[in-house]
Formats: C-alpha cells, structure tokens, sequence
C-alpha cells in the first residue's frame, strides 16, 4: 500500500489563524479559553475558546462554519502545490453539528432542511475551491476529525485518490452548550485534564486542515502511518469501564503502522477533562503498555473543538516532531487517575520520531492515530 | 509460405493473446478479494413496510412513523426495553439490524472487534436535533441531547449485539452504493473486520428509510455477491 505524509496544514482557531502561529502560541502557554458572558447562549456565565463576535460573522452564502472551512482550507492550500481541481484530489469534511445553529436563526425557513444539511456546505465548499470529485462528511462525534483523516489514509494508500484535503470545523452555540450543560458536563473553571480536582469540560470553537498526499515527492514530510477506530458497545454516552476498547484502536493503530508501542514517542490524548473519560483512558494507556511515554492533553488551550478537535489536535503533534517539542497539558497540576500515566506538564524538548494521537466520544466510539518523521 | 507464415504467426499471436486474457482474468478474480466478499443478508424498512432479504414482513400503513416503528418492534418480538427511549433514527436502524441479523448470529460466530458498523445518511441528526431544541426551550434534557449524533445508532446496536469493531458514519445526499462497497470492502480485505453491517439509515420527522447489508468473507447458501451494483438494486428495488 502507498505511504501517505502530510503535506500542508492549518488551524484557525481563537488562538491564531496559521499551524505555525498556533503552536507558537502554545510553546508560550496561552489558552484561547476565558470566561464568558454571553446571554444569547447561556443565562450563566461560562469558560470556552469562542472566536470575537466580529469574526467569520454569516453572509448572505457562507454560514460562520461554512466560513470557518473555507478559511482554514484557503491557508492550508495556499502552502502546497496541490491543486484542488485536480481529479486525483478528495474534500473530506470532519463536523459534528455543522449548521445547527440555524434551527435558532432560521427556524421557520420551508428551506431549512436543505441548507442545514452538511452536504450542503460541503457542496459549497467544493464549488468554492473548484474540488471536481463528490465531497465526503464523516459525522462521527468527537471523534470525527480522526475518522476523516483515516478514511483519507485508506483512500489514498489504496490509490482511490492521490491527494485528500481533509478539514474539520465546529461552532459553539446555545443548542451544542445547553446540551452539555443539561449532562453537568462544563467545569465552571478552566478545565484540568487528568488533574485530581479536574470536574468537566469547555468548549471551544475551531477549524483545521490537513492536506494528505500519496505522491512520493513529499517523502521527506510527517507521515501518516496507521489508524484504527472501535466501540465500547457500552453506554452511548459513558465511556467504557475498562479502557478495553480504546486499547483495541491503540493496538490495531499501532500494528497496522507497523510500530510497537515502546517505539512511540509521546501521546496526544483526547483528554476532555471529565472524570470517566480521563480514568478510561488512562486505563487504555496501561492496557497498551504505554503509562511511561508523554501524553498531554491540548484541551486546556482550545477547549473540546468537537468535530475539529481530533484534527487540530494532530496538527499540533505533527508540528512537536518538526519542531521536536512536547506542548505541556494546561491545567494538570497533580495526577488524579488511578493508574499510572506520564502527564506532560512542563514543556519537553527532545528529539521525537513518531507520535500516537487517540479520541473518543459519544455513541462509545475511539479512534487512534499514528504519525512518524 | 512467407503468406503461410504470416497467417500462421497472427493465428499464433491471436491464440496467445486469447490464453492471456484468460490468465489475466483467473488472475483477476483470484486476487480481486472483493470478489470474495458477500451479502449474507439485507433489509429494508421504507413506507412502513419492513423487508427482508427482499420479501414484506410486517406492514402497518395509515400510522405516523413513530406508531409504525413501534409495531414492527413489537411484531418483531424483539424485547428490548431500551428500545423505548431510543429516538426515531436509532429504532429505526436498530430495527433493520434486527431483521437482518435474525437468521444470522454473527455475534457468536465471530470475535466482538471482528464485527463492525459503517453507515450513512443525508439527514444526519435533524430529526433528534429538532426535538431537542425545541424541548430546550423549556428545559435541555441530556436524554434528548446524546441522539443528537448521527453515529448514536451505531452505537445503540453496537450495545445491543455486542460489536466492538470499526465503525463510521458518512453524511451523503443520496445513498452511494459505492463508496460504502470500497470502504467496507478495504475493512474485510485488511482483515480489520470479517463481518459488517453497512447501508442507509435516514430519518426526518415522517420521511424514513432503512436499508441494511451484512457483510461477510464466509459464504453461505444464501450468500449474493458483495457489489456496489448489487447494493444500489437492493437500495432501489429491493431486489437483485
């Protein structure tokens, strides 16, 4: 099967418009997540990573999520030679509720149902940029931007395509935080992934791209090696017990890499900073045999960018092994899961080679990437 | 001669490039392991009526969807409490899934991660998503919230037989017979999987319709071969 790198990437996101400026950001310890006052989506105040209300504002054609893609894959595009009009090329969209803030803006339109549709704004992000071939959305929960990337992967290895631009977005409205606040779901505070006193999530809004590519000429770029995804077959929207089926996508990630687990450098995890899914996990990481490499987690600086999260969160691990830079977990002070892992909580310079990325969400679903020098 | 042997040598070249073709094609299908791959079972729910391998079930015509969708749950003995408090999308997939596991136990013929689910759409979640913001306006009840992802209903069968393997759900405008048949096929032919539950699975308010396909490398006496034609006439006329 063909190997597959990563070309050119972008994040927009309240903490800065480019890949490169983000991760700058980031190495510097600064957080787009703050408090919030802002009646129109919640009666109480709230801690999330929001874009300034004067950003990606909706026009008469682009909703703020249509504008958000258009923006990132614009960026993304704009530092490669890869043409989207070329037939070899794919558009994988990642989103979890796209449009849905228009039940709130355009409830009554008899045309709601077609334009709320996310192949709509698909569609229009393909005319956008000229994409000949049929757009894919993947909508898979919070786990989708790595369901998109490993769906890119295998099209790609597979030869279906040459190129895949695979972008992901979410918007944080009244329907998306009243919904997690009706499952106590939202710490009042900045969040603390697997912090002792950890006691929810935020959320945050953001949009990235990855251009994957198949062509051998971007041999010398970070290469996407391996992906897997599983089921708790659990609880819809508890995590599983044991950690069990987050180590089968770990594992099966890993062997379809070709990599061991002692050879991965550090770990990206999803990291949302709630009491189950931090304790999960860490039991995942001890079924895989990887409690002793780095792992952080980025919700600290973003939020939970749901459909966005796993996308953007692999791009800040594809720029640690360029820049050989481990970001440290904001908001981790003292570890309060009950097996053993190793919190990155200060920022580690080491060489680094490859990295494993893993997400889970709700419907019991885990995903778990690979990305090696 | 010099004629003769012309003649002779394109008799020969014709005779060979015959053999090649032939070679070429045992070639093809021996390695081709899609070819491999078959459709175990299928069903369809649509205009409520319930299919099964493309014969009528169950029919209760003149009730809403959600009147139907419980009738067939009943007609189908499936038992199931939480049924009940799933919403339209996942009864409806969980439903067809039942249909077309019934006569197939592939939860106990195969290894729970070596069974998974890819399912796609065109309306996502709206139906949920529309009841739950409306009942937001009063009070957000997380009961509502958590069917608001299209991918809950993987989930929901996924608890109820037990699958732990890959699983996906892609949002098309219309079905794509296609690409379901390309990703599934590379989840059987990489071993990911050895079994797989995939199709349609479309709900908004009282248009719904369900068509399922199991999937399998083992072959039974009923097994169809696993072809995107074979999925797009099922889709259409539930028929082969």
């Amino acid at each position: 099967m063909n190997n597959v790198f990563v070309v050119a990437d972008n994040i927009t996101s309240p903490v800065g418009n480019t890949a490169a400026e983000n991760f700058g950001q980031l190495v510097k310890g600064n957080s787009g997540v703050k408090q919030h006052h802002d009646g129109a989506k919640s009666a109480s105040p709230f801690y999330a990573s929001l874009f300034a209300a004067d950003q990606f504002i909706a026009n008469d054609i682009y909703t703020k999520f249509e504008q958000l893609l258009i923006a990132s894959v614009t960026d993304a595009l704009k530092n490669c030679d890869i043409n989207a009009a070329d037939p070899k090329t794919v558009l994988i969209v990642s989103t979890t509720k796209g449009n849905i803030s228009m039940l709130e803006t355009a409830g009554d339109d008899p045309d709601l149902k077609e334009r709320i549709a996310l192949h709509t704004s698909a569609k229009l992000l393909a005319e956008n940029f000229g994409f000949v071939n049929q757009p894919l959305i993947v909508s898979h929960a919070c786990i989708s931007g790595l369901v998109a990337m490993i769906t890119g992967l295998r099209l790609l290895q597979t030869g279906q395509y040459e190129n895949a631009v695979v972008v992901g977005a979410d918007v944080i409205t009244r329907f998306v935080l009243s919904g997690f606040q009706s499952f106590q779901a939202i710490s009042s505070a900045p969040c603390k992934p697997f912090d002792a006193t950890r006691d929810g999530i935020n959320l945050g809004e953001g949009a990235a791209t990855v251009i994957l590519s198949a062509n051998p000429k971007y041999a010398n770029h970070i290469k996407l090696v391996g992906g897997s995804i599983s089921n708790d077959a659990n609880h819809i929207s508890g995590p599983s017990k044991t950690g069990e089926e987050l180590f089968f996508a770990i594992d099966a990630a890993l062997k379809s890499a070709g990599i061991k687990p002692e050879e991965i450098d550090f770990i990206s995890a999803h990291g949302t900073a709630t009491a189950y899914n931090d304790e999960m996990e860490a039991k995942a990481i001890n079924l895989a045999g990887m409690q002793q490499i780095p792992i952080n987690s980025l919700k600290g600086y973003y939020g939970h960018t749901l459909g966005a999260s796993g996308l953007i969160e692999a791009i800040i691990a594809i720029n640690s092994l360029e820049q050989n830079t481990i970001i440290p977990t904001k908001g981790f002070h003292e570890l309060g899961v009950t097996q053993p892992i190793n919190v990155a909580a200060q920022l580690i310079e080491t060489p680094l080679t490859s990295c494993l990325k893993t997400a889970s969400g709700f419907g019991g679903c885990n995903a778990a990437i690979v990305l090696t020098k | 001669m010099q004629l003769y042997y012309i003649d002779n040598t394109r008799y020969w070249l014709s005779a060979l490039s015959l053999l090649l073709l032939a070679s070429n094609k045992a070639f093809y299908n021996k390695t081709n392991l899609a070819d491999n791959l078959h459709i175990t079972s299928y069903s369809t729910i649509n205009n409520n009526t319930v299919y099964s391998n493309g014969d009528a079930v169950f029919e209760n015509s003149g009730v809403d969807t959600g009147a139907f969708l419980l009738a067939a749950y009943q007609f189908l003995e499936i038992k199931y409490p939480k049924f009940y408090k799933m919403d339209g999308l996942s009864k409806l997939g969980l439903l067809a899934s039942e249909v077309l596991l019934k006569d197939h136990s592939v939860g106990e013929q195969y290894r729970e991660n070596e069974v998974g689910i890819v399912l796609t759409n065109a309306n996502a979640s709206l139906d949920a998503d529309i009841k739950y913001f409306e009942g937001a306006k009063t009070v957000a009840s997380p009961a509502l919230f958590v069917y608001t992802l299209p991918n809950i209903v993987i989930g929901e069968i996924s608890i109820k037989n037990k699958f732990k393997g890959e699983n996906a759900f892609f949002v098309f405008e219309q079905f794509d017979a296609a690409f379901v048949h390309r990703y599934v096929s590379y989840l059987l032919n990489n071993n990911i999987l050895q079994a797989c539950i995939c199709g349609w699975v479309d709900l908004l308010q009282d248009d719904y319709k369900a068509v399922l396909y199991l999937v399998e490398k083992n072959e039974h006496k009923t097994s169809i071969p696993f072809t995107a034609d074979n999925m797009n006439n099922i889709y259409l006329f539930n028929k082969i």
